[in-house]
């Protein structure tokens, strides 16, 4: 520890640290703007470029970045002065300046940070107007819109995608007042390797990366007399949903989700979590075999369409050893458009499938040329959670008044091992439940396995499955993954399963959730949600489940039939590395 | 293969016995860019021609040299006659002239320009003696060809590596170059000794030193000259450093815009590792050094050593937070000395000749010389290597021969985009690093751009503006935004639609850039409009309260007015470009206002005083 006076105080601040935390345990904010960081994540995005957070420092000649300016002993620091009040309010006069400031129309109104600085810091004029920099806008996507007009080149995005990603896609392209954010040769995404996680708009402050809003167009759907329309939602939407309610994060609201999407109009309410058992029995029986076998191991996860996307880029010579299983979603879909069709005797056309998603590769996924029969696709609409809760507030419906509701039969009903594929770590565990049974034909004593579960970005654990010692692991954030892979690639990896989520900490945390600024408390929060709903549930083990034993003796025969590998297994394309 | 010490003094006696039994008339051709652009090249082909034609074989060398610094007089052409005792510098040689100037002995024909000798002074002994002109980094600068180690060999080259690496301790050669008080020649004026030593006392597996030719200040050439003119003091001033540090591998930053040296280079170094002089165990010593070459893309932040060095390992090139410094954290994340083409050029001398000779020349707190790229609107443009000390009095009206058709000085501007102008009071000061940065500008590289009264200074620092908005980074907000909005007040200023605050706008935003800028680039951008504020702010009230500018540049303030001193002679009338000139013969004429365009022409080719510019 060592002594630094700011604003007259001395405060013991840790060596290595910056002013900016040194500062905060005298209770001082300093504002800041691109900075950004995750612990849990290893996440510190300290550029050092926006210079809101200009302190100054006696001895030094020029206003220091608090965010990343280190302390050193003794050091004398101001961090109200008029000269610095002075350059603050300059710099946020220069990115307002050159900012549509559309916030009404926008996206990120009352989630923007560059709003609430410009609240915090009180200007009320532009001192510095004039041209505003004018960049074509990528609307070429299922998931994701860039505006760079609205960008302050935080450069937080960049570092997602390179450091945490390691997609490698976007970077500072073009110099002085038209540099911005950009693909090589600023091509749209869809024409590179973006595997639109979406982690690059979880991160931006401001209102330049978002969604794809498809909202209306599941209006379009629901006021069309000629369409049934059916609803399923991703285990960890339920966890995320309430916190755009003002709802202390960590509530998990299914029931008041369920009765929402009801008054929305949805036909059927159903959950992703029906098919993420099904996954499991698929996945579970996959996983077996090869087991059993010996070959073609590790079995690499296939729920995650980001991680899809990344493999099939980036390590295209692999794409033999990733589960043939369909995401739970598409199985939704799949089954969905057949076997529900079916049985309530409409057509698959006019049965239209939305998904709630807490991602936005699943808008992607759903887009795939080969999900879809005859030309149909299996899953039409899919929306993210924050979608979900705008088409909530649009509607007038209050939210935390409402009463809990159930899913609908037969896709609606889940066992606890599908609620925690939510989380990162829950895929392998769900599946383990399955396999641990099939395997030793005996019932587990125990179907909590502790070892897999956490935020952590790699995990390993070794699981006894009565004489078999199964070596499993981990991974969440594409830079995790990527490091496993490449083990793998290299031989110096053994494993029989890897459970990989692209988002770091799962789907909790995917690109589609409400945002939270950097919180990883509130994941935290949201992890817990999901694994007390799972504690909370009458069945916790996927071929428990009777809807599902009743899907498979009415239609599908066994995991694995022929019926099966038809509906709910895919197959996998290298694509280029670029 | 040079493998001792005494095997490079052999070889060095070697080649200085063969010249005293080669040719005793040397021709010497300046084919550095900048001449072969002014067509040395014909030059060139025909003195071959004609040496062969005449059988002057044995009596006559001919050496393309880099650049002698005559851009006034190029192509330039030295004839060194041993035989006589005498020597002759000409200018602007066409090759009709070739025959007469091989006239070996026969006195300067009349149809060929002499240059005046003040003006250049290569000297071998590399005093000044009280000539304008000293020349420690241009030594060998168009003095000997590039192309050729041997010439290199024989004016001493590598003596200062062997004598380091063979009889010096690493620690005694940093010590030494902090002796002389040699000071960062890249613009900041950092003292090269005290660089050293930082990178010097870090222990690291692998150091590097890097060699800063990225030169892209508008107008300035001097890293080019000695890059094209004396490639092996480079190495060799790397070679140097890399002993004193500890590195063992230097990397050479160049702009692909050069690749005149660029080539050179190449060849320097082929040259260099065939002879021993870089690679493993130079000199027998057990120390081995090596260097590389990296393209640079012409970005000008890129000059800025953080921003250079993500260069070199293939990111973005954007400066980032100091500290770490390179000196602990640079290229790869090892110890890295990042010094500018003219320091490095330096260093052989000093080692050879020692500190206190070196610390002869210039001022106490700026010891040597510093080369400057003499441009604008000054007689003589070119290449000047002058002690520091020197005020810049003499550098413009001595060595430059004053303004260009008689007019009035106006300002100089040093530092080019990061530095700011100087006024005609304040020309007698001594330049150093530190009087310039009092005068509120700074050395920088060494442009040094001449303006004179028909320059706006409002418009002068827009031009320095508009540069600094192409070529920042855009990293971080008061370079990427304020410098586009400082652009912006400037342009409305020229265009007569200021606002009646903008000036305390301008300021305030300047300062603010200077002080939250990450980098060099963006702190010092506005130096040009501050300093121009500050030197000539009667041209800016003029042009914000009046709507006029007295220098004519700024067309939207300018109105051309015929008065009753017009005769009639249509001169203007004819010479209109749009015909907005009106009038009969021996009649008074009118300018048509709205078809005007304000181009002047008619100003400029009145004789009898008639164009009123207000």
């Amino acid at each position: 520890m060592i002594p630094v006076i700011i604003n007259g105080m001395t405060v013991q601040a840790r060596e290595g640290s910056t002013i900016l935390e040194a500062a905060r345990q005298l209770g001082i904010r300093i504002p800041t703007l691109c900075n950004f960081e995750m612990d849990a994540f290893g996440i510190k995005h300290r550029l050092g470029s926006c210079r809101i957070c200009v302190v100054e420092v006696q001895g030094r000649p020029n206003l220091a970045p608090a965010c990343s300016t280190p302390v050193m002993l003794g050091m004398h620091v101001y961090t109200n002065t008029m000269r610095v009040f002075n350059a603050r309010r300059t710099v946020l006069d220069l990115i307002l300046s050159n900012h549509p400031k559309e916030c009404l129309t926008c996206h990120k109104n009352l989630h923007c940070e560059l709003q609430a600085l410009a609240e915090e810091m009180g200007l009320l004029e532009i001192k510095y107007p004039g041209e505003k920099a004018q960049h074509p806008i990528d609307l070429a996507n299922e998931s994701i819109v860039r505006d760079m007009n609205k960008c302050i080149y935080c450069r937080r995005c960049e570092m997602a995608c390179n450091e945490v990603q390691t997609v490698g896609i976007l970077s500072g392209v073009d110099r002085g007042f038209m540099a911005t954010v950009a693909p090589t040769s600023k091509r749209p995404l869809a024409e590179t390797k973006c595997v639109f996680c979406g982690q690059c708009v979880a991160v931006c402050p401001v209102g330049a990366l978002n969604e794809v809003d498809r909202t209306y167009d599941v209006w379009v759907a629901l006021n069309d007399k000629s369409k049934t329309v059916i609803v399923q939602t991703a285990p960890a939407v339920r966890a995320a949903l309430g916190e755009e309610f003002n709802l202390s994060p960590g509530t998990s609201v299914t029931g008041k989700m369920v009765t929402a999407l009801r008054m929305l109009g949805f036909k059927g309410v159903f959950d992703t979590d029906f098919a993420a058992d099904l996954t499991i029995m698929e996945e579970g029986k996959e996983l077996v075999d090869r087991v059993r076998a010996n070959r073609n191991l590790p079995i690499l996860t296939s729920c995650c369409p980001g991680w899809v996307k990344f493999f099939e880029h980036q390590f295209p010579d692999l794409i033999h050893i990733p589960s043939s299983a369909k995401s739970p979603q598409q199985m939704f879909g799949a089954i969905a458009k057949s076997y529900y069709a079916k049985k309530i005797g409409v057509a698959p056309k006019d049965l239209v499938v939305v998904s709630v998603m807490p991602c936005l590769a699943k808008k992607y996924e759903a887009a795939r040329e080969e999900f879809r029969q005859d030309g149909v696709r299996d899953v039409d609409i899919v929306i993210s959670t924050r979608e979900l809760a705008r088409m909530i507030k649009e509607a007038g419906i209050q939210f935390a008044q409402l009463r809990n509701g159930n899913f609908d039969h037969p896709l609606g009903e889940s066992s606890g091992a599908a609620v925690i594929f939510g989380a990162s770590g829950g895929v392998l565990e769900a599946a383990l439940r399955t396999a641990a049974e099939t395997m030793t034909g005996q019932p587990l004593e125990q179907v909590d396995f502790e070892a897999v579960r956490g935020l952590s970005g790699i995990r390993e654990a070794t699981i006894s499955i009565g004489t078999l010692d199964l070596k499993a692991a981990i991974a969440s954030g594409l830079g995790n993954a990527r490091k496993l892979l490449e083990a793998i690639r290299a031989g110096k990896a053994h494993y029989h399963a890897i459970e990989i989520m692209a988002c770091p900490g799962g789907c909790l945390n995917g690109g589609g959730q409400p945002y939270i600024h950097g919180d990883v408390s509130i994941l935290e929060k949201r992890r817990q949600a999901i694994y007390d709903e799972d504690y909370g549930k009458a069945i916790r083990k996927s071929h428990e489940n009777p809807y599902i034993r009743r899907l498979y003796e009415e239609f599908l025969g066994c995991p694995g039939s022929e019926t099966a590998h038809r509906l709910l297994h895919t197959h996998y394309y290298g694509r280029p590395n670029t | 293969m040079i493998r001792t010490w005494e095997d490079l003094k052999r070889e060095t006696e070697r080649i200085r016995e063969a010249r005293r039994r080669g040719p005793p008339v040397q021709v010497l051709v300046s084919m550095g860019t900048c001449g072969i652009a002014a067509g040395t090249q014909p030059v060139l082909e025909a003195i071959r021609k004609t040496v062969a034609d005449r059988g002057l074989d044995r009596q006559v060398e001919v050496l393309q040299t880099g650049c002698m610094g005559l851009c006034h007089s190029e192509p330039s052409i030295e004839v060194l006659d041993r035989v006589n005792g005498r020597d002759y510098l000409y200018g602007l040689v066409t090759p009709q002239q070739v025959p007469a100037l091989l006239d070996i002995g026969a006195e300067p024909s009349k149809g060929l320009l002499s240059v005046p000798r003040s003006w250049y002074y290569p000297d071998d002994d590399e005093q000044s003696n009280g000539r304008p002109q000293a020349r420690l980094v241009l030594r060998n600068s168009g003095r000997i060809d590039p192309e050729r180690l041997d010439d290199y060999l024989e004016k001493d080259g590598y003596q200062a590596l062997a004598k380091a690496v063979v009889s010096m301790k690493p620690e005694e050669v940093v010590e030494l170059v902090a002796q002389s008080g040699l000071r960062g020649r890249g613009g900041g004026g950092f003292p090269t000794g005290k660089k050293w030593s930082f990178a010097a006392t870090v222990e690291a597996p692998e150091k590097f030193v890097v060699c800063n030719a990225d030169e892209g200040d508008p107008g300035a050439f001097m890293d080019r000259a000695v890059l094209e003119g004396d490639p092996h003091s480079v190495l060799e001033g790397m070679a140097i450093a890399g002993y004193a540090i500890g590195s063992r591998r230097g990397v050479i930053y160049i702009r692909a815009e050069y690749p005149l040296a660029v080539r050179r280079l190449f060849t320097a170094i082929d040259q260099a590792r065939k002879a021993g002089l870089l690679g493993r165990d130079l000199f027998g010593s057990g120390f081995g050094f090596d260097i590389e070459i990296k393209y640079g893309a012409g970005a000008f932040v890129c000059g800025e050593e953080t921003a250079l060095i993500h260069s070199v390992e293939g990111y973005r090139g954007e400066p980032t937070l100091k500290p770490p410094f390179p000196a602990v954290a640079g290229l790869w994340k090892r110890p890295t000395v990042v010094n500018n083409v003219e320091t490095l050029a330096n260093v052989p001398t000093i080692v050879r000749r020692g500190a206190a000779w070196f610390r002869g020349f210039g001022t106490p707190g700026s010891p040597g010389t510093k080369v400057f790229a003499l441009a604008g609107k000054i007689n003589k443009v070119g290449l000047v290597e002058v002690p520091m000390g020197m005020t810049l009095r003499q550098i413009v009206f001595d060595i430059g021969q004053g303004i260009k058709g008689g007019r009035r000085f106006k300002a100089v501007q040093t530092g080019g985009p990061s530095g700011g102008c100087i006024r005609e009071d304040e020309l007698d000061t001594p330049i150093d690093y530190d009087t310039l940065r009092n005068l509120g500008s700074m050395m920088g590289s060494g442009g040094m751009i001449v303006m004179d009264e028909d320059d706006c200074m409002v418009n002068v620092a827009k031009f320095f503006l508009e540069f600094t908005l192409d070529e920042s980074c855009g990293k971080c907000t008061p370079c990427r935004i304020g410098n586009k909005r400082l652009f912006e007040m400037l342009s409305r200023t020229c265009e007569g639609k200021a606002e009646p605050d903008i000036l305390q706008r301008l300021e305030t935003l300047s300062l603010v850039i200077k002080d939250t800028s990450l980098c060099g680039l963006g702190q010092t951008s506005p130096n040009p409009v501050l300093a121009t504020m500050r030197k000539f702010a009667d041209e800016y009230c003029e042009h914000v309260h009046d709507r006029r500018c007295r220098s004519g540049v700024c067309t939207a303030l300018v109105r051309y007015a015929i008065n009753e001193r017009c005769v009639g002679c249509t001169l203007c009338a004819r010479n209109c470009p749009v015909s907005c000139i009106a009038g009969e013969r021996k009649k008074r004429h009118v300018i048509d206002e709205a078809k005007c365009i304000r181009c002047g022409v008619c100003f400029q080719k009145c004789k009898f005083h008639a164009i009123d510019r207000v």
